[in-house]
């Protein structure tokens, strides 16, 4: 067994090597990346704490009777939020909305176009494919610690972390839902002229919408299973108290600041869920 | 000039082609083909032109390439070797090897589409989609709109503009797709076995409509079948297809009576010949009609016989020795006047349906006269013949 154990493979170093010489190039790039996010995702939250809690309550369940129109949801967002209120979670709670919908908008606007390159060129997916899985299987803390060094302590290494684990989702049902447009339906397009770009945009795009709306409602679920280990290297938002809750063994702490994270799991995924069409009849 | 023309059209499946054709030309089949190179030979040496306003059927079993040829028009399958030529303005346009902005036009003014399964968008409400290929080609809202509610008009689906397509029944999912296609404009109409998912009678009503509406329409119509009664009730032309090549190109008349080989004949055999066998075919001509002294004796008992002069214009009728009267027979709506014991004489060109139908009410064999003259009849014996034995009439 000797001949096995001698001679260690330096495999963590030559990943901590990377990241250092990662580092040492490109410090003002990962810093400048950070600062703009950073601003971005505190301009949202500082403009919705800058809102009256009251307001932005009713905000939301006027967005929801708006989206949905009915008036049981609107009537189940306003009292779950004003719980919030009640349990003197609110800041929080707004932090940790903020970083969710940040994260998931960007997890939309990078994962959905690579879904749809994914769905036209098998190449592409074949490479694609294990690094998804990959993201999706290695332990968080493991990549925690480079994006902690890379991007400081803070909300954008909790965002980074979040986006590598939730957007394989978008990716994966954009894909799902974009190759499985039957094949006639292209063919009629293709068959009265439509361009490649018709194609997506009248054909694909329109089919896959409920495929990749449950990728998106799927991601929302990932980013807030986040929430908690986004709070160790330094995001701030309900993972705090979850987080303090532990180490302090502290039980009503925690389910307080777990309910909260309930409550917007269920309003987000409530909003996001569409009615297809094919339901509505 | 033909609108539409194949010449010597290969179709070969397959990344890499070339050793195939060799093989096709050295007169390999479909299956030395596939095991030598791994390709499929979709059509093979096709030639067959197609002239404005003829409906030309390519039938043939499933896999024997008909539709691939089909779609070759559109350029929905890509031509291996030879030519599709459409013509558009006064030219010919070589399909396979016009450029992408040729192409769009050509799919867009000059060439549309019926699928077998329909290939609606199920997102979009009927006008929606009849309203598609003009969305396409960037036609405004308001133009769009009239131009849907003319075509819907068209095939009667005009109460239900507004519904969602999985809302209507099988047979209107199909005029939504055939106003689709009339949406365009479009000269020539590929209709890619419209008819075959739908069960027999809306198929057969919708055969209906589509042989009026071309009446009035006039397009030229490429329509792949698998049902030869299909082929023969609409196709001016039929295309007999197997194996990947075209085995007869002939009128439905012209099938049903020289079938080129085996395999048409098989076809020939199951088809419901009511529909489709005409007096003419089957009838025995006048100088084979048996003779005892003046009169031609139309029947085995001898009942029924026909004094002609040497002209062989009729003089008169008799039925078991007495005389009958002798009508003449203008179309299907005077069938009901016919009388037992009558003769009737019919011009040489009707159904065998309508043959039969006289036949029934009259109980005298029907005869033929062309430009007064007597030219052949039909009894029992024909009728039966017609039935049983189409190869040989």
């Amino acid at each position: 067994m000797e001949w096995l154990t001698d001679h260690k493979i330096p495999l963590g170093r030559w990943i901590s090597d990377g990241v250092d010489l990662l580092l040492d190039h490109g410090a003002w790039i990962f810093d400048s990346f950070a600062d703009g996010l950073a601003f971005l995702i505190n301009a949202l939250v500082d403009l919705m704490l800058w809102c009256p809690p009251l307001l932005l309550v009713a905000i939301f369940a006027g967005l929801a009777y708006a989206l949905h129109r009915s008036w049981k949801l609107s009537l189940l967002i306003l009292i779950s939020l004003l719980l919030v209120i009640n349990l003197g979670y609110w800041e929080e709670t707004v932090r940790t909305l903020g970083l969710i919908i940040f994260a998931t908008l960007s997890c939309v606007i990078v994962g959905v176009p690579l879904g749809i390159l994914a769905a036209h060129r098998q190449g592409f997916y074949t490479v694609l494919r294990p690094i998804l899985d990959l993201m999706q299987t290695i332990p968080t803390f493991v990549y925690l610690i480079p994006t902690m060094i890379m991007f400081g302590l803070g909300v954008v290494p909790g965002l980074i972390s979040t986006v590598i684990f939730a957007i394989p989702a978008p990716i994966r049902l954009t894909y799902l839902g974009v190759s499985n447009v039957p094949k006639p339906l292209i063919e009629a397009g293709e068959a009265f002229g439509a361009t490649k770009r018709q194609i997506l945009w009248k054909i694909e795009l329109p089919h896959a919408a409920p495929t990749i709306m449950a990728g998106v409602t799927q991601c929302i679920m990932l980013c807030l299973s986040m929430v908690v280990i986004a709070a160790m290297v330094g995001a701030p938002g309900l993972g705090v108290p979850v987080l303090r809750a532990l180490n302090t063994v502290n039980i009503a702490k925690g389910f307080e600041a777990g309910l909260a994270i309930v409550i917007i799991a269920i309003l987000l995924d409530r909003l996001c869920k569409q009615p297809s069409k094919t339901e509505k009849k | 000039m033909a609108v539409v023309e194949f010449r010597d059209v290969d179709i070969i499946f397959g990344s890499n082609p070339a050793p195939a054709l060799t093989l096709l030309d050295q007169g390999a089949d479909r299956e030395n083909i596939l095991t030598e190179t791994g390709n499929v030979l979709g059509v093979a040496g096709a030639s067959l032109s197609v002239e404005a306003g003829e409906i030309c059927v390519l039938m043939g079993l499933s896999g024997s390439g008909k539709s691939t040829l089909l779609r070759a028009v559109n350029g929905l399958n890509k031509v291996t070797r030879g030519k599709v030529l459409v013509e558009h303005e006064g030219r010919q346009i070589n399909l396979p090897e016009c450029d992408a902005v040729t192409l769009r036009y050509l799919r867009m003014h000059r060439i549309s589409m019926v699928f077998q399964q329909f290939a609606l968008l199920p997102w979009r409400t009927v006008s929606e989609n009849v309203g598609f290929g003009l969305e396409l080609r960037g036609v405004t809202k308001r133009e769009r709109n009239r131009i849907v509610e003319e075509k819907l008009e068209l095939v009667q689906l005009d109460q239900w503009k507004d519904k969602f397509v999985h809302e209507l029944s099988g047979g209107m999912q199909q005029r939504v797709g055939l106003a689709r296609a009339f949406a365009t404009d479009a000269d020539i109409l590929l209709m890619d076995e419209p008819f075959s998912a739908l069960d027999p009678l809306i198929r057969n009503r919708l055969q209906d409509e589509l042989l009026q509406l071309q009446e009035r329409m006039h397009k030229t119509i490429i329509f792949v079948s698998h049902d030869l009664d299909e082929a023969l009730k609409i196709g001016n032309k039929i295309a007999i297809m197997d194996q990947a090549r075209i085995v007869q190109y002939d009128t439905a008349e012209e099938i049903v009576r020289n079938p080129a080989n085996k395999y048409v004949a098989d076809f020939v055999g199951h088809m419901n010949p009511l529909n489709v066998l005409k007096g003419r075919t089957l009838m025995t001509t006048t100088d084979k009609i048996p003779r005892r002294a003046e009169e031609l004796i139309l029947d085995r008992a001898g009942y029924c016989r026909l004094k002609i002069d040497e002209k062989s214009a009729i003089l008169s009728a008799t039925s078991n020795g007495e005389p009958s009267e002798i009508i003449s027979f203008s179309g299907p709506e005077g069938i009901e006047g016919i009388q037992y014991n009558q003769f009737v004489t019919a011009p040489a060109d009707i159904m065998l349906r309508d043959v039969i139908e006289i036949r029934r009410r009259s109980g005298s064999p029907v005869l033929f006269v062309e430009e007064e003259k007597l030219i052949g009849m039909i009894g029992d014996d024909e009728i039966f013949e017609g039935f049983l034995n189409l190869q040989d009439s």
